[in-house]
C-alpha cells in the first residue's frame, strides 16, 4: 500500500518539475574537448570575478555534438555557447535555421598547435610534412604506380630518421585534430614528395585522387587513438620509439615525459605558431546564440570576459595554458564584431 | 563386457579389484579443483592488480601540500584610495594574490625589484589565493591593515614536485618547476611553511580548472541525489510491477512477452537510456539540461529491469506453502502478499536493489547525452540544478593534462570504491539479518 502511495507521490512530484521549464540563470556551454580546458578555466575566474552570476557549466562531448546541441534550438533547455575546433560547417548553419536558431556570432579565441612528441629519451626528431606522408600513408608512388606502402622504419623515409619501426598514434576520425593533421601535413607532404601530381595522372577523379593523399595505412604501423590526448601518452610510455599527436598545451605540460619534434625545422611554440612559422595549427571558436543574449543572466559578460585581453591576450591564463593568442589586431576585431551584433 | 566379465575375475584367486574407474574419477576431481582454484586465483590477481594500481597512484592524493604563512592585508594593495565605505565592490575586485604573492616574497628573502624571481614565486602558491582571501576579507572587513597567518593552497606543479611526482633529472626548461623554486621549496619546507596536511578540499570543493583546488564535492552531492530519486522511484515501481507480475497476473502470452520484454531491457546498453532521456526529458518534458533529476529518472529506468528481475525471483523462492497456510486461515490474497510473502521476500528485494544501485552508481554512458559530463563549480541547491556525478568526474580528471590529476583521478576512483564497498556490504548484511532458510 505504502509502495503504491510513494509511487503516485513521485510521479506527480516528477510531473509538477516536468510541467515548469523555469528560466535558467546559468549559462550552458557544450562542444570541443580541446576548446574544454580554456573554456573550464574562464568559466570559473568569470564566476570569481562576477559574484552576481553562477559559475557556467561546461560540458564536452566533440565539436560536432556540441555544435547538434546547440542547432537543437532557442529556450532555456538548449544551450547557449558551443565550443568548437573548427568553424562550424554551412550545413549545421542549415541545421540551425531550421531548428530555429538564425542568429549565431562567430567568436575565435586563439589557435592551437599541433605537435609532434616522441618519449623524452630518444633524440631529438626533425620530422617533414614529406616524411610524415612516406611514413603512413596507405598507398606511396612507386616507379610510377600506387603500391601498398612498402615503409616499416623511419629510417627507410629518410636516412636522417631514428632506425626504428614506425609506429605513430594519431587522432582518430572523429576529433577534429584529425582534419588539420590531415590537411597540412599529409596533404602537404603529398604535394612535397611529388606523389600528389603522380596520383592525378593517375586517377582521373580529382576527389579520389585528393582522398589517396590523405589516406592513412591500416597494417598497424599509424594508430588511431579515439580517446584523449592521456591515452597516446601512455601509449608513448610503452612503446617508446612511437611518435604521438597532441596538443601544443597537453605537451608543455608533459614535457619532462616527452620531446617535440621540429616541423619543417622549427620548434613548435607560442610565438612560432602565432607568427605561422609553424605550420600545424588551427583556430578555435565558440558560438554564441544571439537570442539569448539578454535573456540568460551574464551571457553577454561571460563572452566580453572570455574575449578580453585579460583572458586570451599575449600574458594571460589560458596563455599560460598553452592557447596560442591570436594577434592584437584580430582579437580587436573580434571583440568590435561581438558589440555590433555581427552574425553569420 | 564389464558387466558380464566381473564373476569369473571375481572368482579367480588373484582377485584383481573390480574397476569402477575410481582413480579416474578422482583424477578429474582433481582437475577440476585445480581449474577453479585457478580461476579464483587468476581473478584475485587481476583485482591486486586493479586494486594496486589505483591505490599506488592515488594513495597521495588524500595529502596537499600548503604554505602557511604570515599575511599583511595591506590596505594600500586592497583598498589604496579608502573607497570601501562608499563602494563595497572594491573589495570584492582587489588584488588579493599580490598579498599572498609579497608574503612569499618576505618569507623568502627575495629582492622585490627581480621581477623575473617575483613571478617564479607568486607560482609557488595557487590561484585560488585569491578567492582564500578575499572570503577571509569578505567575511571580516577589520583585518585590513593586520596581519594573519594564512594556510594557502601550494601551487599543483609544486605539489606534484613536493611529492616526487615530477622527474626532476630531465632539462629545467622541460619541467613545470624551475630550479629556483625547488630551492625555495626546501627553504620553506625546512622552515615548516610549506607542509603536506589531509586535504579536506578533494572532498568538499566542486570542479576547477586548478588540480590544488578541485574535488569531488559536487559529483558526490549530484551521485547522492541521483541515488536518493532513483531508490525513491525504481523500489515501488519496481516492487509493484513484480508483485502483479508474479502473484496477480494471468500466465497468458503478453505477460510472458512481457517478461522477455523485462529481461531485455536488463540488457539494453546504458547509453540507449541516455538517448531514450534526451529525447523525452529533456526534449519533450522540457525538464533542465545537467540536473541531477534528469539522470536519476534515466537510471530509474535502467535499474528498473534488474529491480523487477531480482524481485521476481524473490517472491518466487517464498514457499508456495506459506500462501496456502495464509490463505487456509482466511487471509485475503492481499494480506497473504502483503504480511507474509512480501515480508520474506525482503531481503533478497533489497539485495537486487542495492545491486542495482551500485550498477547506477557507476554509469557514466547515459548521463553523456543528458548533459551531466559537464564541468560544474557551483554547489547543486536542489535536484533541479546542473551536477554532475562520481564517475563523470573520474572520467574528466582521466582527461586532464596536468600531472597533478593523475593522483586525484586515482583519488576519486578510491571515494567510489569505498562508496560501492559500503553499499555491498549493506546488501550482505540485510541479507545475513533477515535471511530466512527452508
Amino acid at each position: 500500500m505504502n509502495a503504491v502511495k510513494l509511487t503516485v507521490a513521485a510521479l506527480c512530484v516528477s510531473a509538477a518539475f516536468a510541467g515548469s521549464a523555469i528560466a535558467r540563470d546559468q549559462i550552458q556551454i557544450a562542444g570541443s574537448s580541446t576548446v574544454l580546458p580554456y573554456a573550464k578555466i574562464v568559466a570559473e575566474t568569470f564566476g570569481e570575478t562576477y559574484p552576481d552570476f553562477k559559475t557556467p557549466i561546461v560540458e564536452s562531448g566533440g565539436s560536432s555534438g556540441g555544435l547538434k546541441e546547440f542547432c537543437r534550438g532557442v529556450g532555456p533547455t538548449t544551450i547557449d555557447i558551443a565550443n568548437s575546433s573548427r568553424p562550424i560547417k554551412s550545413s549545421e548553419v542549415e541545421a540551425c535555421k531550421g531548428a530555429g536558431v538564425t542568429d549565431i556570432q562567430e567568436i575565435k579565441i586563439g589557435y592551437d598547435g599541433i605537435v609532434f612528441a616522441t618519449d623524452a629519451s630518444n633524440a631529438d626528431l626533425a620530422l617533414t610534412p614529406k616524411d610524415l606522408y612516406l611514413a603512413l600513408a596507405a598507398e606511396v608512388v612507386v616507379d610510377g604506380k600506387l603500391v601498398a606502402n612498402p615503409n616499416t622504419k623511419w629510417s627507410q623515409v629518410n636516412p636522417n630518421l631514428p632506425d626504428a619501426e614506425i609506429a605513430a598514434y594519431i587522432p582518430g576520425e572523429k576529433h577534429g585534430t584529425r582534419e588539420v593533421f590531415e590537411e597540412k601535413m599529409l596533404a602537404h607532404g603529398c604535394e612535397e614528395a611529388g606523389a600528389a601530381e603522380a596520383i592525378k595522372g593517375l586517377i582521373s577523379d580529382k576527389k579520389e585522387a585528393a582522398s589517396k593523399c590523405i589516406a592513412v595505412r591500416k597494417d598497424g604501423k599509424a594508430v588511431d587513438i579515439d580517446g584523449d590526448y592521456t591515452e597516446t601518452l601512455a601509449r608513448i610510455a610503452s612503446n617508446k620509439t612511437g611518435v604521438g599527436v597532441f596538443g601544443l598545451s597537453f605537451f608543455e605540460n608533459n614535457a619532462d615525459k616527452l620531446k617535440v619534434a621540429t616541423v619543417n625545422g622549427i620548434v613548435p611554440s607560442a610565438e612560432t605558431i602565432a607568427s605561422g612559422e609553424y605550420p600545424v595549427s588551427r583556430p578555435l571558436f565558440f558560438y554564441v546564440k544571439k537570442a539569448h543574449l539578454g535573456v540568460i543572466p551574464g551571457l553577454k559578460e561571460y563572452v566580453e570576459f572570455f574575449t578580453s585581453d585579460q583572458m586570451v591576450g599575449q600574458d594571460s591564463p589560458l596563455a599560460d595554458y598553452g592557447l596560442v593568442a591570436a594577434p592584437d589586431a584580430e582579437r580587436e576585431k573580434t571583440r568590435a564584431d561581438f558589440e555590433a551584433g555581427k552574425t553569420l | 563386457m564389464t558387466v558380464l566379465d566381473t564373476p569369473s575375475v571375481a572368482r579367480s584367486s588373484v582377485t584383481p579389484r573390480r574397476d569402477i574407474g575410481i582413480k579416474r574419477r578422482y583424477a578429474a576431481e582433481r582437475r577440476f579443483r585445480l581449474y577453479g582454484m585457478l580461476a579464483i586465483a587468476l581473478g584475485i590477481i587481476f583485482l591486486a592488480l586493479l586494486l594496486w594500481s589505483v591505490f599506488s597512484k592515488g594513495y597521495t592524493a588524500f595529502q596537499q601540500t600548503t604554505i602557511t604563512i604570515p599575511v599583511t592585508f595591506s590596505a594600500e594593495i586592497i583598498d589604496p584610495r579608502n573607497q570601501r565605505e562608499t563602494d563595497p565592490k572594491i573589495l570584492q575586485a582587489a588584488n588579493y594574490p599580490l598579498l599572498a604573492r609579497d608574503a612569499l616574497v618576505k618569507a623568502l628573502g627575495v629582492n622585490p625589484s627581480d621581477r623575473v624571481a617575483v613571478r617564479s614565486v607568486s607560482a609557488l602558491v595557487s590561484a585560488s589565493a585569491r578567492t582564500q582571501l578575499r572570503d577571509l576579507v569578505m567575511a571580516d572587513p577589520t583585518i585590513i591593515g593586520t596581519t594573519q597567518t594564512v594556510t594557502l593552497l601550494a601551487d599543483a606543479n609544486i605539489d606534484s614536485a613536493n611529492k616526487g611526482q615530477i622527474d626532476l633529472s630531465v632539462a629545467e626548461t622541460s619541467r613545470k618547476v624551475n630550479d629556483r623554486q625547488l630551492g625555495w621549496m626546501k627553504q620553506l619546507s625546512e622552515a615548516g611553511v610549506l607542509q603536506k596536511s589531509f586535504n579536506t578540499g578533494l572532498f568538499t570543493s566542486g570542479a576547477s580548472s586548478r588540480p590544488e583546488a578541485a574535488g569531488i564535492g559536487v559529483a558526490f552531492v549530484g551521485s547522492l541525489y541521483m541515488m536518493l530519486i532513483v531508490l525513491v522511484l525504481a523500489l515501488p515501481i519496481g516492487v509493484a510491477a513484480s508483485i502483479y507480475l508474479e502473484e496477480f497476473a494471468p500466465k497468458n502470452r503478453l505477460t510472458d512477452l512481457i517478461e522477455v520484454n523485462i529481461n531485455n531491457l536488463a540488457a539494453v546498453p546504458s547509453i540507449v537510456y541516455g538517448l531514450l532521456g534526451l529525447s523525452i526529458f529533456i526534449n519533450f518534458a522540457g525538464m533542465p539540461r545537467s540536473a541531477a533529476l534528469v539522470g536519476a529518472l534515466v537510471l530509474t529506468l535502467m535499474t528498473l529491469p534488474t529491480i523487477i528481475i531480482a524481485t521476481r525471483a524473490a517472491l518466487k523462492a517464498v514457499p508456495p506453502s506459506i500462501r496456502a497456510a495464509a490463505l487456509g486461515l482466511g487471509a485475503s490474497k492481499m494480506q497473504t502478499i502483503f504480511h507474509h510473502v512480501l515480508p520474506l521476500a525482503a531481503p533478497g528485494i533489497l539485495t537486487g536493489t542495492i545491486i542495482g544501485l551500485a550498477h547506477a552508481l557507476g554509469e557514466t554512458a547515459p548521463l553523456l547525452l543528458i548533459g551531466m559530463v559537464a564541468f560544474v563549480v557551483d554547489y547543486p541547491g536542489s535536484p533541479m540544478e546542473p551536477s554532475t556525478a562520481l564517475p563523470v568526474q573520474i572520467y574528466m580528471w582521466a582527461n586532464e593534462a596536468e600531472r597533478a590529476f593523475v593522483e586525484r583521478t586515482s583519488g576519486a576512483i578510491i571515494v567510489l570504491l569505498l562508496f560501492l564497498v559500503v553499499m555491498n556490504m549493506g546488501a550482505i548484511l540485510l541479507r545475513r539479518r533477515f535471511e530466512r532458510r527452508w
